[in-house]
C-alpha cells in the first residue's frame, strides 16, 4: 500500500505543563470515513489544530501523502487539500454566503493582484469561474437559495452547512469536519449524516470527523478513534468501540447501554 | 467598448471641468473642492486598511507626509529643470508639467509605500489596539525626521514646490482610487481581505494567506496615501511636517468610521462631508470645532455603524431592494 492519506506520526502537544495530546499515531487512507471522539476535553480539537497548521506539535510529525506538512503554515497545508469545519461556527458574518464560500475557493484562482485592480478580462473570466464553482458547493448542501443573504441571517442548522460548503469549495482531498451535528435537532442530525455521505461520494472525499452525538458517529463512519487526556485508549470498528471496556469507562458508558 | 467608453468620458469630463470651474468658482471655494479630492483619495486608501482588512492603523498622515515630501524633493531637484527644458523642446506646458507631475506623484506613492511595507510587517504579529500604537509611533517617527532632515527644510518647511498639481489630476486620482478600491472589493482578492477582517483564524485554514494580504493592504494604502499627499504638496506648493501631525491621521480615520468601515461610497461621502462642515461652520466663528465635535458624537450614537455601514450605495440601494452587500 502506498503512504496513507494522512499519518499524524506519534503526534504531541504540549502547552506549558499541560499535555492536550501525547503520542498520538492514526493513519487514514483514501477515502475512508474516520471518527474522532472522547470526552470533553480530550484533545480532539486540538487534532485538528495540529493537522491544519493552527499548531505545529510539539513532538511528531503530521505527513500528508507522505509529505510531512507539520511546521507549515495554516494557509498553506489548506492549499495542500486539507479543509476544516469549525466546532463553534466561525463564519465571516459581514459577507453573505456566497461570498463566504468564495473565500475558500480563493486558492483556485488564476489572476493575480493587478489584474484583480485593473478588472482585466482574464480576470472577470477567473472570477466567474469561482463565483460558478461557489455557487455549486452552496447547491450541494441545499443553500442555493441563500447566495445572496448575510451569513448571520442563515438558521444555526443551515450555518452549519455552509460551513462545510465553504469547506468544500477549497477542494479538499481530506475534510476534517468538528462537531458537525452539535446543536442540530435528530431530524437534522439524519439529514446530515445522509449529506456526508453524499458528499463525500460527490467529491470523492476522505474525511475526519469530531462528533459527540453517538448515532451519527456510530452510523457513519468506518472506523473510530477514542482519546481520553490526549492519549489514543481504543481505535476500531463502531462494534469494537462499543465493546471496548475502557472506552465504555472512559467515555461511552451509559450511551453504550442504551444504543 | 464599455471597458474604454467610460474612462474616456470620466476623462473628457474631468478636463471640462478643470477648464470651467476656475472660471465660476472664487478661489476659497477651489481650494476647498481640491481639498475634498484629495481628502477622498486619503480616506479610500485609508479604507482598504481599516475597512476592508481591519488592521487598524493610526499612522496614515505618516505616510501622506512619505509620499508629499518624496514627490515634492523630486521636483524641485529635477522635475522643474527637466519641465524647463521639455518647455523649450516645445512640448505644450501642461503636458510636460503634468508627465513630470505623474513621475513625482508615482515616486512619492512608492516611498510611502516602502513605509507602508515597513509597518505592515509588525502588523503581522500585532492586532487591535497594539497595532494602532506601532502605526502611531511610525507615523510621527516619520514626521520626526523630516522634522530633522536640512535638506527637506526640516522645521521650516519646504517651499518653492511648483503648483502643477490641479483639479484634473486631483480628481483623476481619486476616481482611479476609487475604481481600484470597488474592483478590489468585487475580487476574490478583496474577499481575502474580507475574510481576514471577520475572522482571521478561519481565513487562513481556508487557504488565504493572511500575511501576504495584510502586508499588501498596508502597501497599497500607504501607496495612495503617498500619492494624496504629493498631490498637496503640488497644489499648496508648500509643505510643513506640522500638517502631518497624527491629528491628520485621526482626520482620516474620522472619514473612515464615519462613512462606514469597508464602504467605498460611505468614504467617499463623509470626506466630503468632513472636509465641507469644519469650512462651512466657519460662520459661527469660536463655536466651530465644538459644534464640529458635537456632530461627530451625535452622528456616531446614532450610526455607530458609520452612514453607509458596510454597504456601498448603488442602484438597488437607491430603488430600497433588497441586496446581500458586497462585504
Amino acid at each position: 500500500m502506498s503512504a496513507p492519506l494522512l499519518h499524524l506520526d506519534h503526534v504531541t502537544m504540549q502547552f506549558g505543563g499541560l499535555k492536550a495530546v501525547s503520542d498520538f499515531d492514526l493513519q487514514i487512507g483514501s477515502g475512508e470515513l474516520v471518527g474522532l471522539i472522547g470526552p470533553n476535553g480530550a484533545g480532539k480539537t486540538t487534532v485538528f489544530n495540529v493537522i491544519t497548521g493552527v499548531y505545529a506539535p510539539t513532538q511528531g510529525r503530521v505527513l500528508l501523502e507522505g509529505r510531512q506538512v507539520s511546521g507549515m503554515k495554516a494557509n498553506r497545508i489548506a492549499c495542500c487539500g486539507v479543509t476544516r469545519t469549525f466546532q463553534n461556527i466561525r463564519l465571516f458574518p459581514r459577507l453573505t454566503c456566497l461570498d463566504n464560500v468564495a473565500v475558500a475557493a480563493h486558492q483556485h484562482r488564476k489572476a493575480g493582484l493587478f489584474s484583480a485592480l485593473f478588472a482585466t478580462p482574464a480576470f472577470e473570466k477567473d472570477e466567474a469561474s469561482l463565483r460558478a464553482r461557489s455557487r455549486e458547493m452552496l447547491e450541494v448542501l441545499g443553500l442555493g437559495n441563500h447566495a445572496d443573504s448575510m451569513a448571520t441571517e442563515l438558521a444555526y442548522g443551515q450555518q452549519r452547512r455552509l460551513e462545510i460548503a465553504r469547506a468544500l469549495a477549497g477542494g479538499p482531498k481530506l475534510l476534517l469536519l468538528d462537531e458537525p451535528a452539535a446543536g442540530l435537532n435528530p431530524q437534522e442530525s439524519e439529514e446530515l449524516m445522509r449529506l456526508i455521505t453524499e458528499i463525500r461520494r460527490r467529491f470523492s472525499l476522505t474525511i475526519l470527523l469530531i462528533e459527540h452525538d453517538m448515532k451519527v458517529v456510530m452510523g457513519i463512519c468506518e472506523r473510530i478513534a477514542v482519546l481520553d487526556y490526549g492519549i489514543k485508549i481504543a481505535e476500531g470498528s463502531p462494534a469494537e468501540i462499543r465493546a471496548n471496556p475502557k472506552v465504555i469507562e472512559a467515555y461511552l458508558g451509559e450511551e453504550a447501554v442504551h444504543a | 467598448m464599455k471597458r474604454v467608453l467610460g474612462p474616456l468620458v470620466a476623462l473628457v469630463a474631468l478636463l471640462a471641468l478643470n477648464r470651467f470651474l476656475p472660471t465660476v468658482l472664487n478661489p476659497y471655494y477651489f481650494q476647498v473642492l481640491i481639498l475634498v479630492g484629495i481628502n477622498i483619495t486619503l480616506a479610500v486608501s485609508l479604507n482598504l486598511v481599516n475597512g476592508f482588512t481591519g488592521q487598524f492603523s493610526i499612522g496614515h498622515a505618516g505616510f501622506m507626509a512619505a509620499g508629499a515630501y518624496g514627490s515634492a524633493m523630486f521636483t524641485v531637484t529635477w522635475g522643474q529643470s527637466l519641465a524647463a527644458a521639455m518647455i523649450a523642446a516645445h512640448v505644450p506646458a501642461p503636458v510636460a508639467q503634468g508627465a513630470l507631475l505623474l513621475v513625482s506623484l508615482l515616486l512619492g506613492g512608492g516611498l510611502a509605500a516602502i513605509f507602508g511595507y515597513l509597518v505592515g510587517l509588525p502588523s503581522l504579529r500585532l492586532r487591535g489596539d497594539y497595532l494602532a500604537i506601532v502605526t502611531l509611533g511610525f507615523g510621527e517617527i516619520i514626521r520626526v525626521l523630516i522634522l530633522n532632515i536640512d535638506a527637506v527644510g526640516g522645521a521650516r518647511g519646504l517651499p518653492g514646490i511648483p503648483q502643477w498639481a490641479n483639479f484634473f489630476w486631483v480628481f483623476l486620482v481619486a476616481t482611479i482610487v476609487i475604481a481600484l478600491a470597488v474592483n478590489l472589493a468585487n475580487s476574490t482578492h478583496g474577499r481575502a481581505l474580507f475574510a481576514i477582517r471577520d475572522d482571521e483564524i478561519a481565513a487562513e485554514a481556508l487557504g488565504v494567506d493572511t500575511t501576504r494580504y495584510k502586508v499588501t493592504a498596508f502597501v497599497l494604502g500607504a501607496f495612495f496615501a503617498g500619492v494624496a499627499g504629493g498631490l498637496f504638496a503640488h497644489y499648496l506648493s508648500y509643505l510643513n511636517p506640522s500638517t502631518f501631525t497624527f491629528l491628520k491621521s485621526i482626520e482620516v480615520i474620522a472619514m473612515v468610521v464615519l462613512g462606514g468601515m469597508g464602504s467605498i461610497t460611505g468614504s467617499v461621502l463623509a470626506a466630503i462631508v468632513l472636509t465641507l462642515m469644519p469650512e462651512a461652520l466657519r460662520a459661527v466663528k469660536d463655536y466651530r470645532m465644538v459644534i464640529y465635535a458635537l456632530m461627530l458624537i451625535v452622528l456616531m450614537i446614532t450610526r455607530p455603524q458609520g452612514l453607509m455601514g458596510t454597504r456601498e450605495l448603488s442602484w438597488a440601494f437607491l430603488t430600497g431592494k433588497k441586496q446581500g452587500g458586497r462585504s
